[in-house]
């Protein structure tokens, strides 16, 4: 359980991380979405003590990091793959945790396996590996001490798609026996696969948070007609307020059963009625981020 | 992963038992930074230099030194000097490279405190310190016996074990400099150059300074540090020489080395 209570940093006179409040739950994988700069990493160093916050808290199963006694048993964290000395090997890197954390020396070989690195890659030094490769090292760096808390920041990056696959199944896996995951990304795709919940950020504030499945209901109705002009008459009609969007369909915030009726009662005939489906989120995602976003380009 | 249970319909999770984790123990984490110091290939060969470079000095002194100074205190001496320059340098890296290649990302969220890292690689700093410097008597008293046999003349032991103390002493000054220049810069190449500037730009500055002006004349040995710390190579003989010591080690070291700890405590880990 990972508790972030009123988080804020300033540095002089910007805020990079406003006030944010969220709970990662056990059992699920939480997903910390944002576009670059939106103080994702920001918030991650604040949780395992690497960033003083200006206010605010952050405590791990209701212990501040720093108050952990021996924290790679209890936290795994990955904040950068590739935030390591280029003259060790892969297998040195896992050693060095497994000796600080005092752990069985056996858990070095059992993570390489985990991760499918094949020992003549284990023994060569992480300056030549690819940034796949990093990742993975750096997720078995964040498991080798069987921490029941995750923190990782953008895990997906340089990974090909089955790599991208298997890190989704490895970490559904690991909330099912109920270990608590913190990823962020910028990949919506990624979250919206792996997620159970969804943090939203932009420019330091949360923009919404929630289940996914509630974040999905919320992405509205999609309705569409030969006659585009005679829906829109028909939905204005019924008091619906609806968006066009680019394919020529509409979107609306009511449910399908009000969007049907509405259709049915201005007589116009749908060629497509559904509730907005996962593209939605990044729909969403792009609205929500829209004004915060630093680049203006219109959702 | 603790084997936490979940119940999928309620999402209510029944709490383990919380496993309480030892703390980490300081001997670990001074095993741990050792480690470090050794397994990558620049640390490794800026460690093996002190070896490679006391042998050569044993044989150069055999070879090069006139027959009277073939005493075992020049052999100690010449094989020393490689010693007293580069173990700062591995006490810098030490602290530098957690920033400058990242690792500390990693190193700081397995050890939150760093003050206890700082303190365990200032530790094993001085483990290789003093095994170096076990190993510079030893090549010492090796040459001395070869070298005087060579020459054919009397083996003289004209090191006095307080004498041996207070070069290492003087050695462990040279090596708390690094400490200070890598917890103050927090760079790789910064405190390097910070360093050389320090052991040998400065010093020839200080003592230009003292030829010519009276006034500083005095004053140096309180504020020239390896000034100060040469009495330690050189043999104390003076309670004033120690005052000497303790003045620069004040004002070079610790001072510095206090306000660089605050900056290694409060700073952003990026």
């Amino acid at each position: 359980m990972i508790t972030i209570d009123s988080l804020t940093k300033k540095y002089g006179g910007t805020t990079v991380v406003h006030d944010i409040t969220f709970t990662a739950r056990p059992g699920r994988v939480t997903g910390f979405l944002g576009p670059n700069g939106a103080g994702k990493s920001t918030s991650l160093r604040m949780t395992v003590g690497l960033t003083q916050p200006t206010e605010g808290t952050a405590t791990i199963s209701g212990r501040r990091f720093a108050d952990l006694p021996n924290p790679g048993r209890e936290v795994g964290v990955m904040l950068d793959a590739s935030a390591q000395h280029a003259g060790r090997t892969g297998r040195e890197i896992l050693t060095i945790a497994q000796q600080i954390m005092g752990i069985p020396a056996s858990r070095v070989p059992e993570l390489l396996e985990l991760v499918s690195l094949t020992p003549t890659e284990a023994d060569r030094r992480v300056g030549g590996y690819s940034l796949g490769m990093r990742q993975r090292l750096g997720i078995a760096a964040a498991l080798i001490g069987a921490p029941s808390v995750l923190i990782l920041d953008e895990p997906a990056n340089g990974l090909d798609p089955a790599g991208i696959r298997w890190m989704r199944d490895l970490l559904r896996d690991y909330a099912d026996h109920g270990g608590t995951v913190l990823l962020s990304s910028h990949l919506l795709t990624e979250i919206e696969i792996i997620a159970d919940d969804i943090v939203m950020i932009g420019q330091g504030r949360i923009v919404c948070q929630g289940s996914k499945s509630d974040l999905l209901q919320a992405g509205g109705t999609v309705v569409r007609a030969a006659d585009v002009i005679a829906l829109q008459h028909a939905l204005i009609g019924a008091g619906i307020d609806a968006t066009s969007a680019e394919d020529g369909s509409l979107r609306t915030d009511v449910d399908p059963a009000a969007v049907g009726r509405a259709a049915y009662d201005g007589g116009v005939a749908l060629t497509e009625l559904r509730i907005a489906d996962s593209g939605g989120l990044e729909e969403m995602f792009l609205e929500l981020t829209a004004d915060t976003q630093r680049e203006r380009t219109a959702a | 992963m603790t084997a936490t249970t979940i119940h999928p319909a309620d999402q209510t999770v029944r709490t383990p038992p919380r496993t309480e984790f030892a703390p980490i123990p300081l001997s670990r984490i001074v095993r741990v930074e050792l480690r470090k110091m050794f397994d990558t290939r620049s640390g490794f060969w800026l460690i093996a230099s002190i070896a490679v470079t006391g042998l050569l000095a044993t044989v150069a002194t055999v070879a090069f030194a006139p027959d009277d100074d073939l005493t075992y205190y020049n052999f100690a001496k010449a094989i020393g000097y490689p010693i007293t320059v580069i173990l700062p340098m591995v006490a810098l890296l030490s602290i530098t490279s957690e920033w400058s290649h990242r690792s500390g990302l990693t190193t700081f969220t397995y050890v939150p405190s760093r003050g206890r890292v700082v303190w365990a690689k200032t530790l094993s700093a001085v483990i290789v310190a003093v095994a170096s410097m076990l190993f510079a008597f030893a090549a010492g008293a090796a040459g001395n016996v070869i070298g005087s046999s060579i020459a054919g003349t009397p083996t003289v032991w004209d090191l006095s074990i307080g004498h041996a103390l207070t070069i290492v002493l003087g050695n462990l000054v040279s090596l708390s400099i690094g400490t200070m220049l890598g917890m103050l810069l927090r760079s790789s190449a910064g405190g390097l150059v910070m360093y050389f500037v320090l052991v040998l730009l400065v010093p020839n500055l200080s003592a230009l300074l003292a030829a010519s002006q009276d006034w500083y004349q005095n004053l140096q040995p309180w504020v020239d540090l390896p000034y100060a710390q040469s009495y330690l190579f050189e043999g104390m003989h003076t309670g004033a020489q120690w005052a000497h010591v303790a003045t620069t080690v004040g004002l070079w070291i610790v001072l510095p080395g206090i306000f660089g700890l605050r900056r290694v405590m409060r700073s952003e880990v990026k």
